[in-house]
């Protein structure tokens, strides 16, 4: 059967490639060809403009702070839940995983609650001069939530998988935590951890619900790319819209071709 | 040796050092983070009265975006389904030029901003555009319509059902779908009764979570559904909606009956998880 499917190519096949050609990648050629529709000068003029440099330089550094909080806390959980046995550790595991059947924009509205006109800390943190909704910590915290069990949960299969007998024996020889953690564990879970840094990397950059709502949607102080292309899209400026989101494009295709680099590695380091 | 020992009751349970600080950072984090915004949506929840609450959440507009979200959220997971299994079906059992590219190209919703998806999807799918003007001479228009939030909702949905059936077929011997198709079973057949009880589980775990994705998906659907009162408004902009009119608890009573969806989503795959899993093992 496998090699009759193959030849003759019947009509499922057609449809599914018919399908992915359609909706993966139409619309990557599509946001080339509008990049570039002006020629290669008005594109370059467009991704050196200002006010996307300005929002590219925010998209940066919310992408790097959200990652680096992420990945302590992605391998302290991982840790924690797979190499300790405690009352509720279930529990904990579905909370970790919650911020994923959340929607973004009930993410957003949850920070705004808690930081917003009307919680009883924002006088508190503007007594102290910290504005945190409609500026850029807010952007960030959307963010980490959004993107909180990224990491974590690639690595808790693995570490489950691998079980505690390595550590348990380091630690009966009289290692510490760190040693354990470091020499025994760490050469297991290297490159999960790399594809979810990877993924939450893409996800970071990318948000876009969470953010707008946490957003004070200033050009220049409050704006990531994402935020920066909604604007221009409204504003009727298409070729700018496509020019920037060209940015985010070739980003996305980056992380796709390293999330199979990993993954390649992955299967043969584990082997 | 005898120190780590002593220092457990049970015996072996808790012999690697660093408990303490490990869970004590994680749940540290996991407060900060998690509970503390869920909770503070839940107490903003309890300040309503149950008269405000269901005022908020059956105006005539809001209803109507709950069916709209449920409605093409259900319809797009459905399509991503049947999509989704045989997309599998295809990368795991065909060969054809190309392929290893579309494999990694599979999980390009994900990595794709939702914006990005939303303005090209929009302009591919509006009557001039590359799509929209095959369908235009049709009468069916994309943009704009119920169908255009259907397929950006497909679009943001299509790894979940692929990446979930996919290792399963993989494992999934070809030779029993090669026997069925020799004893002369058809194509259906075979997939009926051969493929589809081994992948149900998964093809059902990836088609709850492209549901629960579809149900809160914001950035790729306001682009492409035009935002029209009564006939495209989708749940997340009406809390959106609601906090550009200040109005933090209508927003919050929209948000509770979205997340009680979404928990409702999660618990029913749990389950199916659980029943595969005793399936398995018993």
């Amino acid at each position: 059967m496998k090699k009759t499917q193959t030849k003759r190519f019947p009509l499922p096949v057609i449809l599914a490639i018919f399908f992915a050609a359609c909706f993966l990648v139409l619309p990557l050629i599509f946001v080339i060809v509008q990049a570039l529709s002006q020629g290669i000068g008005a594109y370059l003029a467009n991704i050196t403009e200002e006010y996307t440099q300005k929002a590219m330089l925010l998209t940066l550094k919310t992408t790097v702070v959200v990652v680096l909080v992420n990945t302590v806390f992605g391998l302290f959980a991982a840790w924690t839940v797979t190499k300790y046995s405690f009352p509720g550790r279930k529990a904990l595991t579905t909370l970790i995983d919650l911020p994923l059947s959340v929607s973004p924009v009930i993410s957003g509205l949850a920070f705004l609650l808690v930081f917003g006109r009307t919680s009883p800390l924002y006088g508190l943190l503007e007594g102290i001069g910290l504005k945190v909704v409609y500026a850029v910590p807010g952007i960030v915290l959307a963010t980490l939530f959004v993107t909180f069990p990224y990491i974590s949960r690639e690595m808790i299969p693995v570490l489950s998988a691998q079980g505690r007998d390595e550590e348990e024996a380091a630690a009966l020889m009289g290692a510490g935590w760190f040693t354990i953690f470091w020499r025994v564990t760490f050469p297991h879970i290297k490159w999960s951890l790399l594809y979810g840094v990877v993924l939450c990397t893409a996800r970071a950059m990318g948000e876009f619900g969470a953010v707008s709502i946490l957003s004070g949607h200033l050009r220049g102080k409050t704006n990531t790319l994402p935020l920066h292309i909604e604007i221009l899209y409204n504003e009727f400026r298409y070729s700018e819209a496509f020019a920037v989101s060209s940015i985010l494009v070739i980003l996305a295709l980056l992380v796709l071709v390293l999330r199979s680099l990993i993954e390649h590695r992955g299967r043969k380091g584990e082997a | 040796m005898t120190r780590s020992m002593k220092n457990n009751k049970g015996p072996g349970r808790r012999v690697i050092p660093g408990f303490g600080v490990s869970l004590g950072v994680t749940l540290t984090m996991v407060s900060l983070v998690v509970l503390i915004p869920l909770a503070a949506l839940a107490i903003n929840a309890l300040q309503l009265s149950p008269g405000e609450f269901w005022a908020a959440v059956t105006r005539g507009r809001v209803l109507s975006s709950f069916a709209v979200s449920f409605f093409s959220a259900i319809l797009a997971a459905l399509i991503n389904l049947a999509m989704g299994v045989l997309l599998a079906w295809v990368l795991v059992r065909c060969d054809f030029p190309g392929k290893r590219m579309l494999d990694g190209l599979i999980e390009l919703p994900f990595a794709l901003p939702t914006a990005i998806a939303g303005i090209t999807l929009t302009s591919l799918t509006v009557p001039g555009g590359w799509i929209g003007r095959v369908f235009a001479p049709l009468g069916l228009k994309i943009a704009y319509t119920k169908v255009g939030i259907v397929v950006a909702l497909v679009f943001v949905g299509i790894p979940f059902v692929v990446r979930s059936v996919q290792p399963v077929l993989e494992k999934l011997d070809g030779s029993f779908e090669e026997s069925a198709f020799l004893m002369g079973a058809d194509n259906w057949h075979t997939f009926r009764r051969v493929i589809w009880p081994e992948i149900r589980p998964a093809a059902l775990t990836g088609f709850g979570m492209a549901l629960a994705r579809g149900l809160g998906e914001y950035g790729s659907v306001v682009f492409i559904a035009g935002n029209k009162p009564y006939a495209t408004e989708i749940a997340p902009l009406m809390i959106m909606g609601q906090l550009q009119s200040y109005d933090y608890g209508g927003a919050t009573a929209i948000a509770l009956v979205m997340l009680a969806a979404s928990f409702l989503i999660l618990l029913l795959m749990n389950i199916v998880q659980a029943r595969a899993a005793r399936r398995t093992s018993g």
